[in-house]
């Protein structure tokens, strides 16, 4: 692609790219701001004609994320997609892909609705936090958020705008391609924008929390809510090196029905837990520098995950930081910066070595990633992924490298 | 746009496999006599039909994987069967292919509930999951009317949602685990009792696939706890559009109801005639709200449920918590679509979507379409989350007024499309909707689940024809019944 707009069109012609946009190391060679859907395709077909790896960025906060790409040509930066058609009546919102997450949830909250779903990231963009795909703790109701996404469109890698899903909740026509992008990196195609289901804001909000005197305690009291009929939003485990943390239950509902709620679980969790009726700073936010991985087991098994991934960091003289929701068996382990590559190495071949349980590098620093350490383990139907990779991008021009597998 | 690959012409004519799949399935498990192949002739959508070239009936996945593989091998196409109760022609057998049938598949292999999940075969009945959930205080969500009779592998490939899934999501929002056999007879796990399974997203791809990308073999679901307290309302409103209203209400005021059914004064009329369920009289619209959880949260939205309904304009409401009452508001609202069957020698259901904000709008133009026709149009719906379910109802003894009746039954399509719908909300594209694809998306869209298809596929023998619109395709007709389901009639089936 020339540094001239695409002719014909209003289109601004790329930049030239700066130390700055450097991803994993590389430098493009030029970045792009297209300013719609349509101007997105442009710039892909383009880049497309001339054979150049693109990788696409919201607000930067996790362009980390993954492999590091062999090549990079293009940047495609989605600041230029930023605008929100948020349908209040029918508790749907159609956001562009660059369009900040805070805004989003901000325009929600004003119209007292909300995506039941805590972002992992302060100051990502709504195509980034689909992109990785992960959720936090609130996911027990609403679901995560590939339950929450119904609509897409995406441009490919041969710059086709193409659209999935579509505006309403309730809709089995065609396969549900957004399923695939939603935590696929980018390596499938760009996302342009998605339809999100809402939920109205609960009118209240109660968190019962209280430190867990012992592993068994918190393994029990998992157990008792699971029978219970409580129906918390989040049972989240928040441990800290030294153990065995705290546990925080969310409880939403009506200002009257909530009570008998809190009642139970604070009997549950037992010890005259805190009750709040707000959440917790930083809320579901992981931290923003370090490695950072998820291990994901059968719900049963999530304490005792945690407990081996803190066993297994002190035997390997590193400290790992385990938070995540319980009931979903999905567990966030953040090292500090500057963990050793062999002791993430050795965290994640012992939680893998376990039967049914897997640990994603979410985000490898620098050093991991140079010692060679495995991202992502043994991940089951990789040959499908990849055939899936060899349709949408035959060339692999889109963040090669970045995930399973190579892909 | 791309069509679908059709097989190539190196295609090996099915009766010369029959020897290799009694080896592989067992005398009892092959069925070539015609009077046997005939009975798979349809799914639940009955005016589309073809005999299968051969019928297999698998017990285990490995047979499943070796049939497909003799399949792909051979340039045989196969469509996948569970119960054969899908209503858009998405288990239609190919003349010339293998119909594999997953009816002889049917253990719960387990139900963990520490994990809160079980672990079934295919062609498991969706309601025996939920009876073998049920001792440990659990059930299983996604709860299509036709769950006595419906497998789960059917329920995977068109991610079947039911009444309940407004608060509790489509079987896609509870698929934690899928073994797959592939076109290339590959066997392939995805996910299990974990809910987070890493990768691309292959198992949330694959549900709602229409037995396009393979065979589901075995599928690990997760279960959800039995609500505390179940209450249901009724609420009998002068008008539709005072129904409306009141839906619009209770969803925007925080409270999410489990279900929101919304019937019409020629439903409810057919309703009385068939089982008299005594709904309030001179209602010109009823609504049934059920709302489930923790005790005093139900409690609480009952009071606010009462209070919208009657801001809206109910003249009554009834409440409902013991079982044989709740039952007794379902009664109308269930069999509303066989008691139509009764007052009409024909119908046409049709099963749409509409932003739920469009309601209104969308049903005052189906009553003008239907005026101008002169074709009745009943409206039983899951008003919650827009989905129409109109009956367009006709005699075909009349000259005419089936085309008539498919002409409006079309046009309610069309509405759809126009306010930003879709064109099937739970019954899927199968072959009967194929060609109407092109109205709700643009040939790049279509020609990007080709592609998507065709990475999984690429020699196009899944269940080719369906799902996508082809040429050969595209002048069929929609979907016409005669009188009361076969399901239905036999007391197997509610419908919708
Ligand atoms: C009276 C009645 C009421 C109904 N109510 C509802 C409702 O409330 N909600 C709703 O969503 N639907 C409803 N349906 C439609 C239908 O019951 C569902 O679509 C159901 O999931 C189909 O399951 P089945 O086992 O009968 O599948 P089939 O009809 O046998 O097959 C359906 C599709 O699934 C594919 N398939 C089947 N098994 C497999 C497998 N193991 N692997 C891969 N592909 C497979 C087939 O190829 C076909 O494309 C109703 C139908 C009837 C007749």
């Amino acid at each position: 692609m020339t540094l001239a707009g695409e002719p014909g069109t209003d289109d601004r012609a790329p930049r030239r790219g700066t130390g700055a946009d450097a991803v994993g190391g590389l430098v493009p060679a030029r970045v792009a701001r297209p300013e719609s859907t349509e101007a997105l395709g442009r710039v892909m077909a383009a880049a497309a004609r001339e054979g150049s790896a693109v990788v696409a960025r919201g607000n930067g906060t996790a362009l980390d994320w993954g492999g590091l790409p062999r090549r990079l040509d293009l940047l495609v930066d989605t600041a230029g997609l930023s605008w929100i058609e948020h349908i209040a009546g029918d508790l749907v919102v159609e956001v562009g892909a660059g369009t900040p997450v805070a805004e989003l949830y901000g325009v929600l909250a004003a119209a007292g609705q909300r995506l039941s779903m805590d972002p992992v990231r302060a100051g990502g963009t709504v195509g980034g936090m689909v992109a990785t795909g992960v959720s936090g703790p609130r996911r027990l109701l609403g679901g995560a958020l590939r339950d929450l996404v119904i609509g897409m469109t995406v441009v490919r890698a041969d710059g086709v705008v193409a659209r999935s899903g579509g505006r309403v909740v309730k809709n089995v026509a065609g396969y549900d391609l957004a399923k695939l992008h939603t935590g696929g990196l980018g390596t499938l195609g760009v996302i342009a924008s998605v339809a999100l289901r809402l939920h109205p804001l609960p009118p209240a909000l109660r968190v019962v929390s209280r430190a867990t005197p012992s592993h068994e305690h918190a393994e029990r009291a998992l157990a008792e809510l699971r029978r219970s009929t409580v129906v918390p939003s989040a049972v989240e485990l928040d441990r800290p090196p030294e153990g065995p943390g705290h546990l925080r239950v969310v409880l939403e509902g009506t200002p009257d029905g909530v009570g008998a709620r809190v009642a139970e679980t604070a009997r549950i969790l037992g010890g005259d837990p805190e009750v709040a009726d707000a959440l917790p700073e930083g809320w579901g936010v992981l931290p923003a520098e370090g490695t950072l991985a998820l291990v994901s087991v059968p719900p049963a098994e999530s304490v005792r995950a945690a407990v081996r991934v803190g066993g297994l960091s002190g035997a390997a003289g590193a400290t790992a930081h385990v938070t995540g929701s319980l009931p979903a068996g999905a567990l966030y382990v953040s090292f500090p910066p500057g963990a050793g590559a062999e002791a993430v190495g050795a965290v994640a071949d012992g939680v893998r070595s376990v039967p049914g349980w897997s640990m994603t590098l979410l985000r490898a620093e620098p050093h991991v990633h140079t010692a060679g350490v495995d991202l992502w383990g043994e991940v089951p139907g990789l040959p499908l992924m990849r055939a899936v990779k060899d349709s949408f991008d035959p060339r692999h021009r889109l963040a090669p490298g970045r995930f399973a597998g190579g892909i | 746009m791309s069509e679908t690959a059709a097989p190539t012409g190196a295609q090996a004519d099915v009766a010369a496999l029959v020897p290799r799949l009694l080896r592989i399935c067992g005398e009892d498990g092959v069925l070539t006599d015609t009077a046997r192949r005939r009975t798979y002739e349809s799914d639940g959508l009955t005016h589309h039909r073809a005999v299968p070239g051969v019928v297999v009936l698998p017990t285990t996945a490995d047979q499943v994987a070796a049939v497909v593989r003799l399949c792909a091998e051979n340039g045989v196409p196969f469509v996948p069967r569970g119960a054969g109760t899908g209503l858009s022609a998405g288990a239609l057998p190919h003349t010339e292919g293998v119909l594999l049938v997953t009816s002889r598949m049917r253990r719960v292999i387990e139900v963990d509930v520490e994990n809160e999940c079980a672990v079934v075969e295919p062609g498991v009945a969706n309601l025996d999951v939920t009876r073998a959930a049920a001792p440990y205080g659990y059930y299983y969500a996604p709860d299509p009317s036709s769950q006595q009779v419906c497998s789960v592998g059917g329920n995977v490939a068109e991610n079947s949602g039911g009444a309940h899934c407004l608060k509790y999501g489509f079987t896609v929002n509870h698929v934690r685990g899928l073994d797959i056999v592939t076109p290339s007879g590959e066997q392939v796990s995805l996910g299990g009792k974990s809910p987070g399974a890493h990768g691309y997203d292959l198992i949330g791809a694959f549900v709602g696939s229409e037995g396009t990308l393979g065979v589901a073999t075995r599928v690990t679901v997760g279960l959800t706890r039995s609500p505390e307290r179940t209450v249901t309302l009724l609420s009998a409103f002068t008008s539709m559009n005072a129904g409306g209203q009141a839906v619009s209400s209770i969803i925007s005021a925080g409270v999410l109801p489990s279900a929101v059914e919304m019937m019409d004064a020629l439903a409810i009329e057919a309703a009385e005639k068939a089982v008299a369920c005594d709904y309030p009289e001179g209602a010109a619209a009823v609504l049934v709200v059920e709302l489930d959880g923790p005790a005093a949260e139900v409690d609480a939205q009952r009071a606010e449920v009462t209070r919208l309904c009657e801001e809206a304009g109910a003249f009554e409401t009834r409440t409902a918590t013991g079982a044989d009452e709740r039952a007794r508001i379902w009664k109308g609202r269930k069999s509303a679509f066989a008691a139509v069957g009764r007052i009409s020698p024909a119908y046409i259901v049709q099963d749409g979507v509409v932003p739920r904000t469009a309601l209104p709008e969308v049903l005052r133009r189906i009553t003008e379409l239907s005026a101008a026709s002169g074709i009745r149009v009943a409206n039983v719906f899951h008003a919650g989350d827009g989905n129409l379910h109109p009956l367009v109802l006709f005699d075909d003894a009349e000259p005419g007024a089936g085309e008539r009746a498919e002409e409006v039954s079309g046009a309610i399509l069309d509405l759809c499309i126009e306010h930003g719908g879709s064109i099937t909300g739970e019954h899927g594209v199968g072959v009967d909707k194929a060609c109407k694809m092109p109205r709700m998306y643009g040939p790049d869209d279509l020609a990007t689940f080709d592609l998507f298809r065709r990475a999984l596929d690429p020699d196009g023998i899944a269940n080719p024809d369906k799902l996508l619109p082809t040429p050969r395709l595209c002048g069929e007709q929609p979907g016409v019944r005669r009188g009361v389901h076969p399901l239905v009639e036999s007391g197997r089936a509610e419908q919708f």
